[in-house]
């Protein structure tokens, strides 16, 4: 590189020549990549991150001669492909425009089986693609003569990917890359988070153990400007529908150019889509987005958005990420947010430029929901963030790497190992557990040692391990991601008919309008009608792997309601300030009067908590008797917390019948008095609460748990086990589904420390079923629960049981549901 | 239609021990339906068995899958749960014993001493199947195409029309049902009391929806449905089967 000049002379002019000049983050990127440092740049939305992680690169390419030899320089990962397509071209523009000689290329799932070889045969100088392709790239056979030359690696949105198995999948493959090209830097683009240590220890993945990547960090641009839309309507004490806001959100959007509304979940978005076209007087343009809507739909949506044409668009998750969808003013957030982060992240949408102020309202749809915006607010105002700890590396993408790791060349067990703890997620894997991984992929890894002879990689006298024929490598290349869908069913329009023998009805096929989940297709009755592509349908039937639905007619109520908790569970960090917003009532005038005044009321009529405490209260209502409590730890956590209470309940002879829970709390209820039981002593909510229900009573239900199952079907596809499809063959979901469960419970009986059971577990403490946090939650209410016997149910504990999606007790017990169709059965006979 | 016993009968005496069974008739012949999709007729102090597909997962190894090398110990342990509840004189195992010709040959030892220890004092036919057409090589036990049992013929495969009596395997009929919202599928016995196809009792089979064609046809005059619980079997109504 020659000169000290910070910026060569064609791109100082290029700035010059936009009436710019490079901001000191950039040139301090400039300067962190002449030194071979690595470096992790945190800098709000518009801060020209983008730019500035790709300077470095454009600067070392444009001294190179143009008749340098073909090799790849900088790789690029994203982790969306449509964000990586968008990077392309937005780069495309200054490197054309400054009539730089560089050869820049995407590589996704839709890059072409040629076009991908010839990747290998010309790389381009920068490549810009997904975790996923870059495991496939490190599995290829040529990959060492691919990665090196390489010189920088950037990582973008990292953020949004360290703590998912694709952030474990995309450790291994910096590693492995590194290890390919010991002279390349990495650097690593994010959001402004809460812990940057942890994003810097990721980075620095491949370098020395303890060492953290260099941070460079832009200040906050301005400050957004948000505030809850204050509802002229009395708040409800339950539900997510946000009706009562609907002529105020309408009116924002009309005074707005562009808005994005947010909501939580694909239902929420159907039934915010809906209102507010029956609100739509001057017929604007509002249009839906959510990851279920044909594909082919969602394109039209965003294209018309970037044109400008759109007033407003309701949208999920699937728009939180990445792509600038135009000259949006005005986001709003339905809802509460559930984490202080996202929050920042959908802010960050409305106006791209930094020195400007984002706009943002949110509308909270509940009295708790309420108190959960303004926690999120503060945490904003602080620039506190939420963002999940870290996790140890999942043991299923372990195992994928190292089969792609013996697909593109053999290796030693001590040096994969070295490689593979070098990763940050990995650093705590003891050689014991990276040894069952090995073995998981040579034979499955199982005690019974019987599949010797069929081992897929096989350790060599050389003390190297290969892959045992060709097939398995490409076996690998159609098994690769860390994604896992649930099984979705297609809804198609259509008509049902009886047919002349009386059967099953037929079913004439018409459009496509998008998918929905097995499980909530399994809800359905025929007849049934709910909220779908923005309009009103009825259900006919399931018929192979689609969803028949027909057209109801203009007015039509939908029956099935919209299940709207919401798929993010509140926050830790958020839960523990709504915890303390709760216990101090001098922070009540800063809330609303209608939920101050609930509050007070609260106070008079049973306990406001302190901090620390969990709130249980036991009450009577109609010929049942109640018990609610507040532990603030999120859905999930409450919904396992409430099948393993119910299955004590029961054990104690409680005789409870159901419960039902929501982000704050939970309620269980039953035929027997539970205020009489604590008063007599035959029941302690402390021996009731005790952490040991994790144990036997946990094991238990886990047995039966179908979200168990889930979690290791998707480990057995991701590990291997089970094949996400065959060569000319998609399996579906369903049958997948089927076989998985079988296996799970054979090898629970038999091998319950097997590999995949460990990583079924890890799953579900962390994900659906949270029991970490429940551990935690458990832990913290030790001896510090306050329990008030009540007439009737308080005013907190009614916004609790109002909640929707009740569960009853016989939960999962299959055999308690076969008794009950049988009873049908008898009462027919005896009729 | 015809008319079907549903009334539940206890068997008192040593040959049966544990829950009553609902027992129904098939052909005339009493039949005792099992959790563990076993099937006992009384008078002949017979237990029918089917679709063990024994060493499935070995048979699927060869190909790079590795499902877990437990189902065949998985499998018989059902079938000793069967064999100590009833006690039966006789086993007949209903074909597709095991899941392929060689399978008998990857026994593990100790899976192979199970089985052994589970023919000892009875007999034992095997029946043909689609998976196993030969004499499973090295083990005990007769083998049979079909055989009459008490006016009922058994058979691997249902016969697609004729009026006699008939137990047969072959489908691995499951049934689906949902109350409040929550489904079960399990799987299932389904009879019109002529004839009877039984569940499959291998721990990896897999099971057809009995609303599908192949086992509706079989049945035109409808048919009823037990399905396996954990601790016992269910008749289920009719009206509430689901499609998948």
């Amino acid at each position: 590189m020659a000169g000290d000049e910070p910026l060569p002379e064609v791109f100082a002019r290029w700035f010059a020549s936009r009436g710019w000049s490079p901001r000191a983050h950039q040139l301090e990127l400039i300067a962190q990549a002449r030194a071979g440092r690595s470096t992790l740049l945190v800098a709000p939305t518009g801060a020209g991150k983008t730019l500035a992680g790709f300077l470095p690169s454009l600067i070392e390419l444009a001294a190179q001669p143009a008749d340098r030899t073909m090799s790849l320089h900088t790789l690029y990962i994203s982790p969306l492909k449509a964000l990586a397509v968008d990077i392309a071209r937005n780069l495309e523009r200054p490197a054309g425009e400054m009539g730089l000689n560089i050869r820049l290329e995407t590589r996704t799932g839709d890059t072409s089986a040629t076009k991908r070889a010839r990747q290998f045969e010309h790389p381009p100088d920068i490549l810009l693609t997904t975790p996923e392709q870059l495991a496939l790239m490190i599995a290829h056979k040529d990959a060492r003569a691919l990665f090196g030359g390489l010189r920088r690696i950037v990582l973008d949105e990292i953020h949004s990917l360290v703590t998912s198995k694709r952030g474990d999948l995309l450790a291994l493959g910096l590693v492995r890359v590194r290890k390919l090209a010991p002279q390349a830097t990495a650097v690593g683009l994010s959001a402004t988070v809460r812990e940057p240590e942890q994003l810097r220890r990721y980075l620095a993945s491949g370098e020395p153990a303890g060492q953290l990547a260099d941070l460079v960090t832009v200040a906050g641009g301005a400050a957004a400007d948000l505030s809850i839309l204050q509802p002229n309507a009395v708040l409800p004490l339950a539900g997510h529908t946000s009706r009562h806001a609907m002529a105020d959100i309408y009116a924002a959007i009309k005074a707005h150019r562009t808005t994005l509304v947010f909501v939580n979940t694909r239902m929420q978005a159907e039934f915010m889509f809906q209102e507010l076209w029956r609100v739509n007087e001057d017929n604007l343009a509002i249009a839906l987005h959510h990851g279920s809507l044909d594909v082919g739909q969602r394109r039209k949506v965003e294209a018309a958005m970037t044109a400008g044409k759109l007033k407003a668009v309701v949208c999920t998750a699937t728009l939180d990420l990445g792509i600038d969808w135009g000259d949006v003013d005005l986001v709003i957030n339905i809802g509460a947010p559930k984490g202080a982060s996202r929050l920042i992240q959908r802010v960050g949408r409305a106006n791209h430029r930094m020195d400007e102020p984002s706009k943002a309202y949110l509308v909270p749809s509940n009295r708790f929901e309420i108190m959960e915006c303004h926690a999120a607010l503060e945490a904003v105002a602080e620039a506190a963030q939420d963002t999940p700890d870290a996790k140890p590396g999942a043991l299923d993408v372990l195992a994928q790497h190292l089969l792609g790791l013996t697909c593109a060349e053999p290796i030693g067990a001590d040096a994969a190992f070295a490689e593979v703890a070098s990763a940050a997620p990995y650093a705590a894997l003891s050689r014991e557990t990276f040894d069952a991984a090995l073995t998981f992929v040579a034979t499955g890894g199982y005690a019974l040692k019987s599949y010797e002879r069929f081992a897929k990689i096989r350790l060599g006298k050389d003390g190297l391990w290969r892959v045992s024929d060709a097939r398995v490598a490409q076996h690998y290349r159609m098994n690769v991601g860390t994604i896992v869908e649930s099984p979705m069913l297609k809804v198609r329009l259509g008509r049902a008919r009886a047919s002349r023998t009386g059967g099953s009805p037929v079913l004439f096929g018409g459009r496509v309008l998008g998918e929905v989940e097995e499980y909530f297709a399994e809800t359905m009755l025929a007849g049934d009608t709910f909220i779908f592509a923005g309009e009103v349908l009825r259900f006919e039937g399931i018929a192979g792997n689609e969803v028949v639905v027909s057209r109801t007619q203009a007015g039509t109520d939908p029956k099935i309601p919209s299940y709207a908790g919401g798929k993010f569970p509140l926050s830790t960090f958020l839960a523990e300030r709504v915890r303390r917003m709760l216990a101090s009532p001098a922070e009540w005038q800063r809330l609303p009067k209608q939920v101050g005044d609930w509050l007070v009321l609260q106070a008079r009529k049973s306990v406001i908590p302190k901090r620390t405490q969990m709130l249980v209260e036991t009450f009577p209502r109609g010929d049942r008797f109640h018990l609610v409590a507040f532990p603030f730890e999120g859905r999930l956590a409450h919904q396992t917390l409430g099948m393993l209470l119910t299955r004590r309940l029961e054990r104690l002879r409680l005789k409870p019948l159901g419960f039902v829970c929501n982000d704050y709390g939970l309620c269980v209820w039953g035929l027997s008095d539970l205020s009489a039981a604590v008063a007599d002593g035959s029941l302690s909510l402390d021996a009731l609460f005790d952490s040991d229900m994790l144990g036997d009573d946990l094991e238990e239900w886990l047995q039966e748990s179908a979200l168990m199952k889930r979690a290791f079907r998707s480990c057995a596809v991701i590990a291997g086990l089970i094949e996400r499809r065959f060569p000319g063959q998609e399996k579906s979901g369903r049958q997948v589904t089927m076989s998985t469960d079988l296996v799970y419970d054979v090898l629970r009986r038999h091998e319950p420390d097997h590999l995949l059971l460990r990583a079924a577990r890890a799953d579900a403490a962390t994900g659906l079923l949270d029991l970490g946090r429940l551990a935690q939650c458990l832990s913290r209410i030790r001896g510090r629960i306050v329990h008030k016997a009540l007439e009737r149910v308080s005013p907190l504990g009614v916004s609790v049981m109002l909640e929707i999606g009740r569960e009853a007790v016989y939960g999962e017990a299959a055999d308690a549901l076969l008794a009950e169709a049988e009873d049908i059965m008898m009462q027919e006979a005896a009729a | 239609m015809r008319a079907l016993h549903h009334r539940p009968l206890t068997f008192p005496g040593p040959a049966i021990r544990g829950l009553p069974q609902s027992a129904f008739s098939v052909g005339g012949l009493e039949a005792v339906p099992h959790h563990s999709g076993a099937l006992y007729l009384p008078s002949e102090r017979a237990l029918l068995l089917s679709d063990l597909h024994l060493e499935k997962a070995s048979s699927y190894a060869a190909r790079g899958v590795f499902l877990p090398p437990y189902d065949t110990r998985a499998t018989l342990g059902s079938v000793a749960v069967a064999i100590a509840a009833f006690e039966p004189r006789q086993v007949i195992s209903m074909g597709d014993s095991f899941h392929d010709r060689t399978g008998p040959l990857r026994l593990e030892p100790d899976d192979a001493a199970t089985l052994r220890r589970l023919q000892g004092g009875r007999a034992w036919l095997w029946l043909t199947g689609n998976h196993d057409p030969d004499a499973p090589s090295g083990l005990d036990g007769e083998v049979a195409d079909t055989i009459a049992l008490g006016g009922v013929m058994l058979r691997h495969e249902p016969s697609h029309r004729g009026a006699e009596p008939e137990i047969a395997g072959h489908l691995h009929p499951a049934a689906r049902i949902r109350l409040r919202g929550r489904g079960v599928r399990r799987r299932c016995f389904i009879s019109d009391g002529n004839r009877l196809v039984m569940p499959a009792m291998g721990s990896y089979a897999g099971g057809l929806n009995v609303r599908d064609g192949a086992i509706q046809r079989l049945f035109d005059d409808g048919a009823d449905v037990w399905m396996l619980g954990d601790a016992r079997v269910f008749q289920v109504s009719r009206a509430l089967l689901m499609p998948d």
